[in-house]
Order: structure tokens, then sequence, then C-alpha cells
């Protein structure tokens, strides 16, 4: 069902699919914590090609190749590479998949990934394309929201911040109405959840908020923070308004619910203050953990060693 | 008697209720200059028809495979695909929009690979055919105007 598969867009990927990933991903994360030793891709290689600049992606997949026993050969930055001397993204890929038998590639054109699986004969993994998809991102996401409550299903979720360019919120806004949980979306005006978007996401059954205020925290069970970049904005003090606005801190919490989840893609700036990390609300960074386990199960199942 | 602006044709395709002003656009779409460099090839443009004005295509002697031809649905939605055999037309029906356009629209999003100096064919996927509506395969980005991304 996978071997051989590229991991693209989220939405290749029916809810079964979607449960199967997530379910191997829960196998291996005795492994992932270190506490469990494995060989599953012992002989096997992935091509680990960053065309831009990435801490977690990078080093989850790499992590998670080198646990299950595998071997990683690639570039964190084109500065090293023939890129430099004007290759083509086809000629590096069809380059590298003489190496290794997966490749994972983060690049910052829109549709690269899907591009470069049309020239691999590997499967390629989508690292992130630019604006567009980053499928391991949303899976670990889900994945996170799975292991953290229990279920997906039941959970009113609000996804708060940049909503209008924020890659893995569109993605996972999606992957949320396939469980047809209840959403509140939570932006600036000028940053809002797109149209086309947020009217998919109500076809496919699933309830939908959308507000400006962050307040009612009191029926949310997963509060999903991004961040606001700052170049959104031509104006320095509107920033500062909205950022501010959207802060998460220890007040903004006190009429959580007891057992509400904060969750981050991560790079944070200012949006989620350090004095919230110590509370039992935090989960981003054992979200930013999960990124391994879901990666260890991606990488088995697309090399056929996990059915 | 009445002169007859483009002659009828013996065998071959003929074109018919081309939006107004689009001829070259289709020859162009087709390739027909390339393919066929030999082809006699005449152009009618701004005919007046019974249901209003249109441009007309005439290749001699090559029959066009209708499927082919429906490339040119994005401009020429009402076109219609005569195959002359003997000044007798002996096959005619619509164009329509095929489920992949490739090569003809470009997609509009600047930050897409399909615009980059990478080797690929801008290529989109029809979600709806009325309205029409397609999808870069590459980024997932809708044109808003189809028109004005017409290679």
């Amino acid at each position: 069902m996978f071997k051989g598969r590229d991991i693209i867009s989220i939405k290749d990927f029916s809810k079964k699919e979607i449960l199967h990933i997530l379910d191997v991903a829960e196998d291996m994360f005795p492994i992932a914590e270190g506490k469990k030793k494995s060989n599953l891709l012992n002989g096997y290689i992935m091509g680990s090609l960053f065309f831009e600049p990435s801490t977690r992606t990078r080093l989850s997949f790499e992590a998670a190749m080198k646990r299950l026993g595998g071997d990683v050969i690639g570039f964190a930055m084109p500065t090293t590479t023939s890129i430099q001397k004007g290759e083509t993204l086809a000629d590096t890929i069809r380059t590298a998949e003489s190496y290794c038998d997966v490749i994972v590639m983060r690049h910052p054109k829109e549709g690269s990934a899907r591009m470069a699986a049309e020239f691999a004969r590997v499967p390629i993994i989508n690292g992130g394309d630019g604006a567009g998809h980053h499928p391991t991102q949303c899976l670990l996401d889900l994945f996170t929201i799975r292991r953290e409550k229990g279920q997906i299903e039941g959970n009113k979720i609000a996804l708060l911040g940049d909503l209008k360019y924020g890659r893995t919120v569109h993605s996972l806004a999606y992957a949320l109405a396939l469980f047809k949980v209840e959403m509140v979306f939570i932006s600036p005006p000028e940053l809002q959840m797109p149209k086309e978007v947020v009217e998919e996401c109500r076809e496919m059954g699933a309830k939908i908020t959308i507000k400006n205020e962050l307040d009612g925290l009191e029926d949310i069970d997963v509060l999903y923070v991004t961040r606001i970049q700052k170049e959104r904005f031509p104006d320095p003090e509107e920033y500062k308004k909205v950022a501010g606005s959207y802060r998460i801190d220890l007040k903004t919490l006190e009429k959580a619910k007891e057992d509400m989840i904060v969750m981050h893609p991560l790079p944070r700036v200012d949006e989620i203050s350090p004095e919230v990390d110590k509370t039992k609300h935090a989960a981003y960074f054992r979200q930013t953990f999960n990124g391994v386990p879901v990666r260890m199960a991606l990488l088995a199942l697309v090399l056929g060693v996990v059915e | 008697m009445k002169e007859l602006k483009v002659q009828p044709i013996k065998d071959g395709t003929v074109i018919d209720h081309i939006t107004p002003g689009n001829a070259l656009k289709v020859l162009k779409i087709l390739g027909l200059l390339e393919k066929q460099p030999d082809s006699i090839i005449s152009i009618a443009m701004n005919v007046v028809g019974k249901r209003g004005k249109k441009d007309i295509v005439k290749i001699e002697n090559r029959e066009l495979d209708p499927k082919e031809v429906d490339k040119i649905a994005l401009i020429a939605p009402n076109a219609t695909i005569n195959i002359i055999r003997n000044y007798e037309v002996v096959e005619k029906r619509k164009v329509m929009v095929p489920d992949e356009i490739v090569g003809i629209v470009k997609c509009a999003n600047p930050n897409c690979i399909s615009n980059t100096k990478e080797p690929v064919q801008p290529k989109f996927i029809v979600k709806s055919r009325n309205p029409l509506k397609i999808k870069c395969y590459y980024c997932e980005k809708e044109p808003e105007d189809i028109s004005s991304q017409i290679i």
C-alpha cells in the first residue's frame, strides 16, 4: 500500500491511510526514544536534500533514519553543491537518486516536490515546498493530538495566528476536517484562513467558527499557535499590535480547560511566553519530538520494510 | 456572383466557430506551423456568420485528431472540428475541454516550480468544465483569469 509511494501532500492520503501511518508511528515510539534498538532500515540510505534552512524537519528525519539503522547522505544548504553552478532541481534529483533509496527534500518553490517525484524512481518525501505543503508536519501534529488527547475526533481545536500564509495550518485544517472536528480559526482580519480552505473544510463536515479575538478558550481542547511573520505587515506598529494581542502567557491560560494543550510547529518568536513552557498545557516540545516516530513510520512504509 | 473569401477544401480539417481574433493563437497552440510546415493553411478572421463574428482555420490534406484539437477549447470554447473528405463533412464535433491541459496555460504563481528553468511544461488539472476551473498540477493554485495566462 505504501511501498514506493511519494509523500507530497496530505491530500494524497485517505483517513484510513493517515490512521495507519499514526499506528506505525506509535510502534516506533520506543525506538525514537532510544529505549529500544532497531536495525529495520539497515543497508538503506536516505538522501536529505535541503535547499532551504531547517532545524526540526531535517534533524528529525536524520534521527529517524539513524535510529532505524539506516544511513544518511545529503546537504543542508545548496551552496556546497552543483546547484550553485546552475544545475536544475530535476538533474540534482536524478543524481541524488542514484546514490540513495529515498529522498527527503525541502525547496523554496511551490510544487517542487511534485516535480521531483516525476523525475525520481525512488520515493520523494516533501519536507516543505515554499508556501505549498508540509505533509510530515501535518502528520506529526495529528499524531500529537491523538497521543495527548487519546483521539482526534471529538476535540475542539483552535488554530491561531497567521492562517493566511502559514502552510502548516492549511494542511492541518484539511486533515482535521477529515476527522470532522470542530475548529475555531482565530486571526487578524488581514491574515484570515483562505476562503477556499474554509469552504472545503465545511463541505467535509467540519464545524468552523471564524474570529479575530483571542477569547473563549474555556471550551477549547487544543490551541494550535502559529508564528505571525513581521514581513507580512507594511506597518511595524500594526504588527506589534497584532502580535501582542495573540501572545500566549499564564494570564491567557487562566481561563483555559485544565487539560487544554498548546501546540506550535516552531520556531516561535514571542507568540508563546517562555513561562508557559513549564505548565502542563505546553505540548510543543513533545510535538517536536513526535516528528521522529512519525518520520520513522513514513520511511519504513515507503521503503516497504513495514506494510 | 458572390466572391468566396475562403475556398472550400477538398480534404482536410476545418476548425470553425473560433472566438473572433483567436485564429492565430489556435494555430500556435496546435503547433501546426512547426509540425506541418508544408501544409496549406487558410485563415479567415472576423467572418460574419449566422451567430455573429467568428474565425475559421482550414488545414488541407490533414485530418486532425479531434482529441488533439481539444487543446484549443480554452481559448475557443465554441469551436467545431469538421473533417472533410472530397468536399463532404464526414465528421463534426464540438471541442471539449480535456482533463489535463499541458503547455498551454502558464501558472500565475511566480513561485511555482513550473515558472523556473526546470525542464517541465506547465500542467493543469481541470476541476470543473462549467464554469471552467483549473488547478496547477505542481503548486495547486487556481488562476483567476485563465485567458490572461495563455502562453
